[in-house]
């Protein structure tokens, strides 16, 4: 396998004090085709930063999602995407038409109006969040007693995870993402818990049925238990994180541009201008392919940056202010294709609430730290903030 | 200007409902898509070129 022409350019990464996206992206829009590159595993692979390429990459079905092929691209330093054989049901590896099935189990769960059938109980989560926050004093860590909580409390009870376990779920789930305390050991532990967690909740949901997505996909029983765990986990994981970030990021841009504060617009722009999942679409090309003038042969690995789509000048006019009056819905912060997220209504939802709730009940909330000096997680696979110091 | 959906392609994140609440929304059972307006009137035009255009799933064709 070798990669022909363009001279290599190295793998971007974010520098400390230059939070946004990484400063090669400029660069990176002023090239014709697309970028080769090698990942820090050594591994060579095509970086592609331009809107429509990255749309292109993302619907084409010569090229693969599934991570136990030859070629796929890992970034991640925590093992990279999971195969079927790792944990099945995992299926943002899975590519059409199988993919279909598991997708299709899902979809009614995560509608326009499924979600808004929840708000009420996501305003009860995030209420419930803020008097944990003021009960702590005058200033605390928005990461980890907020932004963490919240979608974690948010999905367990979608789940249908019984109230006494809730705690047992958020800790774990904390330990996951925590990536800078938590040691690989510490790690695959909680990951073996939850799974097992998960199994267990799955028996019991089979002998006493609720009102819940896990009792529902039982019933509909498209997907096996064993699937269904793997299922669970991965809604458990895609949304906690990402979700995570998404709310402290927010938080911070917010309260730099406070004229933006109390319009629910902002959530796309502050998706857009974040791009969070930078390095989480992961392809392989299966058949040769020609992407944006680049003859991509079979076997070789692609990486659609997501920031650099959505900061692409061709599709967004000045990509690089953030600027919710912009109509910004052809964003990528999502995906796109057949995989393109399946929880973005909740997410939505989850933001705009976090934002009119928490600016409402805390209107001194403030930064307690200099911004530019925030612990920003420049190496991760997802962008976000490690912590988030704040007074009130 | 028509809307013409094709079902089968349809991955249910309902970015149509979001862009265009007046032309799309998602059937209650299955979460996939249907049409509330085939026709769109010229006021309309916009948002369903929109609703085309964001579609993550080539779901949405319009017929001029
Ligand atoms: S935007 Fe496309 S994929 Fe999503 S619900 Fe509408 S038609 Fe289906």
């Amino acid at each position: 396998m070798t990669l022909s022409e363009p001279e290599a350019t190295e793998f971007p990464v974010r520098l400390p004090g230059e939070p946004f996206p990484p400063r090669q992206y400029a660069d990176f829009r002023k090239r014709p085709g697309l970028i080769r590159s090698t990942l820090p595993t050594g591994s060579p692979v095509w970086l592609v930063s331009r809107h429509e390429d990255v749309r292109t990459v993302l619907t084409d079905r010569r090229i693969s999602s599934n991570p136990a092929r030859e070629g796929f691209p890992n970034v991640a330093k925590t093992g990279g995407v999971p195969t079927q054989e790792q944990i099945p049901g995992w299926f943002v590896g899975i590519d059409p038409p199988e993919h279909g099935r598991f997708r299709k189990a899902l979809i009614p769960e995560f509608s326009v109006r499924r979600i808004r059938e929840w708000r009420p109980l996501i305003q009860e989560t995030v209420d419930r969040c803020v008097d944990h926050l003021l009960s702590l004093g005058d200033s605390a860590d928005l990461v980890a007693e907020f932004a963490l909580p919240v979608p974690s409390l948010v999905i367990s009870t979608m789940l249908g995870v019984p109230f006494v376990d809730r705690e047992f779920f958020e800790s774990r789930t904390k330990t996951l993402v925590n990536l800078k305390t938590t040691t690989e050991d510490e790690r695959s532990a909680a990951v073996q818990e939850l799974l097992r967690y998960i199994g267990r909740l799955i028996k019991v949901k089979q002998k006493r049925p609720g009102d819940d997505l896990i009792s529902r996909l039982l019933e509909s029983a498209v997907l096996t238990p064993e699937e269904l765990t793997g299922v669970i986990m991965l809604l458990l994981i895609a949304g906690h994180e990402t979700t995570a970030n998404n709310i402290a990021l927010g938080v911070v841009t917010l309260l730099s541009n406070p004229q933006w504060i109390g319009d629910d617009r902002a959530v796309d722009e502050l998706l857009r201008y974040h791009s969070v999942a930078d390095l989480v679409a992961l392809r392989v090309a299966v058949e040769d392919v020609e992407i944006g003038g680049q003859l991509v042969r079979a076997g070789e690995g692609i990486i659609p940056l997501i920031a650099g789509a959505n900061h692409d000048l061709d599709s967004f006019e000045r990509p690089d202010e953030f600027d919710p009056g912009r109509a910004a819905r052809h964003h990528v912060a999502f995906g796109y294709g057949v995989h393109q997220c399946l929880g973005q209504n909740l997410v939505r939802a989850e933001m705009e609430i976090v934002y009119q709730t928490l600016f409402r009940r805390v209107p001194t909330l403030a930064i307690d730290a200099d911004v530019a000096a925030l612990p920003f997680k420049y190496d991760g696979t997802l962008f976000g903030l490690h912590e988030l110091p704040v007074r009130w | 200007m028509k809307i013409n959906v094709d079902r089968s392609r349809c991955v249910g994140a309902g970015q149509c409902v979001l862009t265009a609440p007046a032309l799309f929304d998602q059937g209650e059972e299955d979460g996939l898509v249907e049409v509330l307006e085939a026709e769109p009137d010229a006021t309309q035009a916009a948002a369903a070129r929109m609703a085309a255009q964001v579609c993550p799933s080539g779901t949405i064709t319009l017929i001029h």
